[in-house]
């Protein structure tokens, strides 16, 4: 199997779904431009052109209701917004009514969405470029939310976001772009469920996005020392696959959540909520969580490395589980 | 379009069928069967009717919370409405929708929405989704004066202009949101000129007059069908309150003597004298008859319907296979 970059992979995805289906069509603010949004509208772009590539006028919140007004009548649009900071500007459209149209609707509309973009943590991006909103979209019912981490699954959870007959919010982290995996090069759909990306009997470490490259590095410093993570790559928000997680607290009885953003009312919290609720007696100590401080992310490089947790942190926290008996 | 005397009695049929019909709902309401925040169209059936009109079966509307006559003017099935007003089983959207969120797929109601602004993107999601799949129809979004003041509106606008999208918006002004004076929310009553700059637009000043909606949608919806977005605004009139069935004078935001007015404007006077003039017999016993035992038969079937049943309360949030 041929290895190509995060970049490239979800690039073919969405090449490979307009090509599956007419009805498929990108649309977003600048999704035409030299850059191709990260590279990922290129390869659209040049074989379908502007009709099916569609620039806009920068109106996040009309757009959310554009692009379901096209899937009321059959369409599956992909609306991209360059970061994911924008989406706070289609709350509205994206959960008072994608999210709800179905089920309003008595089963009778189906809303087949997907919203592509992108979370960064980069210095001087400051606080309204550099956060990652997963969490409080995950909160609502009748949406998706994945984060791809691999090649493979950039690919595979765009298309199943795509081929979704519900809304589906994918977030892709800009750190990712140059990592390159393994990726079948036919069609194919990621499941809804979480990926053992390490097995290991010591510590169950569950993650997303971004940190769980940061957790991999952990697992091999310390493997060295005889300690042995279970990591585990959420993959999807919302549905929640907490099956894994509960069979792997059963085995380690340890559990640490590292997440990409802030501690209250987060995936971190439901995390633990669900552990707590179906292995409470599995577990030897108190779980732990690793997450954003409570601020708002600072511009300046000085501050920001302060701000995002770094391997060190993680590696510091499971010494302390690790001495818990 | 055929202006005979048959068209002319069928405007007025369709209008008294929406009167007659909210009529009923206020006494089910009255009478305990209607537990929900319903937002009455009495007052304002001319554009309802009038719009529709202009309209093919196969064009697509959308609705806001005050979508009653809408819906019955596009040719919605009133018995599916009473039932979802009365939260059974058999409702439009099975009791889970309710008052504000009617639809009619068949019909071409396609949705309702009552966060202010909402639903008039869907209109346009449609109409680019024609012109993407070469579909021989318009979509015409309706929604009251305040809307205007939401920022989906301006860009809904502006997108359908820019794409050149078969869409007609439709302001009902009717002068208040909720309890607020239009001149205390925007800088004249007048809205067309405001909107003129991005898109076709045209003021109906009394439209509760059903000829004169008409005879300024028929050419717009023409222009529509050839790509050109078009605006009306539809100055009209609320004769009850915001929501419920009762009248709200005494509140003091709103003169008496201004609903009288309006009142005084039609719908139905209008469309009388014409009738008259051209020396047609309204048939108003016979219109009242039909109309009458239509209302019969949707409100026994509404209460005769069952609840939905409790798997409802779960069931069409997402496929069933994705319940993990």
């Amino acid at each position: 199997m041929r290895k190509i970059t995060y970049k490239d992979a979800s690039a073919e995805a969405l090449l490979m779904a307009m090509e599956k289906d007419k009805n498929v069509f990108l649309i977003g603010e600048g999704v035409d431009n030299i850059t191709g949004v990260y590279g990922n509208t290129l390869p659209a772009y040049e074989k379908f052109g502007p009709s099916r590539v569609i620039d806009t006028p920068l109106s996040e919140n009309g757009l959310t209701g554009f692009c379901i007004g096209a899937a009321l009548n059959g369409m599956r649009p992909v609306l991209i917004h360059q970061r994911n900071d924008f989406m706070l500007l289609a709350m509205d459209q994206m959960f008072n009514q994608a999210a709800k149209i179905r089920y309003m609707s008595g089963g009778c509309h189906k809303v087949p969405i997907t919203i592509l973009s992108f979370v960064a943590r980069k210095p001087g991006e400051g606080a309204q470029h550099s956060q990652s909103l997963h969490s409080i979209f995950a909160h609502f019912p009748g949406v998706k939310v994945g984060m791809p981490t691999t090649s493979a699954d950039v690919k595979g959870m765009i298309l199943s976001a795509i081929f979704d007959d519900n809304p589906v919010i994918i977030l892709q982290h800009r750190e990712l772009f140059d990592e390159v995996g393994y990726v079948p090069e036919g069609y194919y759909e990621t499941p809804l469920s979480a990926r053992i990306m390490r097995r290991g009997e010591h510590i169950t470490l569950v993650t997303v996005s971004a940190a769980v490259i940061d957790a991999l590095k952990t697992r091999d410093i310390l493997a060295r020392r005889g300690v042995y993570l279970e990591i585990i790559d959420l993959r999807w928000m919302r549905p929640i696959d907490i099956a894994p997680i509960i069979r792997s607290v059963k085995k380690t009885g340890k559990l640490l959540v590292v997440d990409i953003g802030w501690k209250s009312c987060s995936i971190s919290s439901e995390i633990i909520a669900l552990v707590a609720e179906q292995a409470h007696g599995y577990l030897k100590c108190a779980p732990r969580r690793i997450t954003l401080p409570d601020a708002p992310c600072p511009a300046s490089q000085y501050l920001e490395s302060l701000y995002h947790p770094k391997a060190e942190i993680i590696v510091q926290a499971i010494e302390e589980l690790e001495r818990r008996k | 379009m055929d202006y005979n005397k048959d068209f002319l009695k069928k405007l007025y049929f369709e209008m008294l069928r929406i009167r007659r019909t909210e009529k009923r709902l206020i006494k089910l309401f009255n009478d305990g069967h209607i537990k929900a925040p319903i937002h009455l169209s009495i007052g304002q059936e001319a554009v309802a009717v009038g719009v529709m009109a202009a309209l093919r079966p196969e064009d697509k509307i959308v609705s806001t919370h005050r979508c009653h006559a809408h819906y019955l003017a596009k040719g919605g099935d009133m018995k599916k409405m009473f039932a979802e007003i009365l939260g059974k089983a058999t409702g439009c959207a099975k009791g889970k929708g309710g008052t504000m969120h009617l639809f009619d797929e068949d019909a071409g109601h396609v949705i309702s929405a009552p966060i202010v602004g909402a639903s008039i993107s869907f209109a346009v999601g449609l109409a680019l989704s024609f012109k993407m799949k070469d579909e021989d129809k318009i979509a015409v979004a309706f929604f009251g004066d305040g809307a205007v003041e939401e920022g989906i509106f301006w860009e809904s606008i502006n997108f359908a202009s820019t794409h050149h999208l078969p869409i007609l918006f439709v302001c009902e002004n009717n002068l208040y949101a909720t309890h607020s004076h239009i001149l205390k929310r925007q800088p004249s009553e007048e809205i067309t000129s405001r909107v003129a700059p991005y898109i076709n637009s045209r003021r109906i000043n009394n439209a509760n007059d059903i000829w004169h909606v008409i005879e300024v949608v028929k050419p717009k919806v023409d222009l529509v069908r050839k790509g050109q977005p078009c605006f009306i605004e539809a100055c009209t009139y609320r004769l009850h309150e915001h929501w419920g069935v009762g009248y709200d004078w005494d509140l003091g935001y709103r003169s008496y003597a201004e609903g009288e007015k309006w009142a005084a404007k039609g719908p139905f006077e209008k469309l009388d004298d014409i009738l008259s003039m051209w020396n047609v017999g309204r048939g108003h016993e016979e219109m009242e008859i039909a109309i009458g035992k239509e209302i019969d038969e949707a409100e026994e079937f509404a209460l005769n319907s069952p609840a939905p049943s409790e798997k409802e309360l779960l069931t069409e949030v997402d496929d069933e296979k994705n319940y993990l």
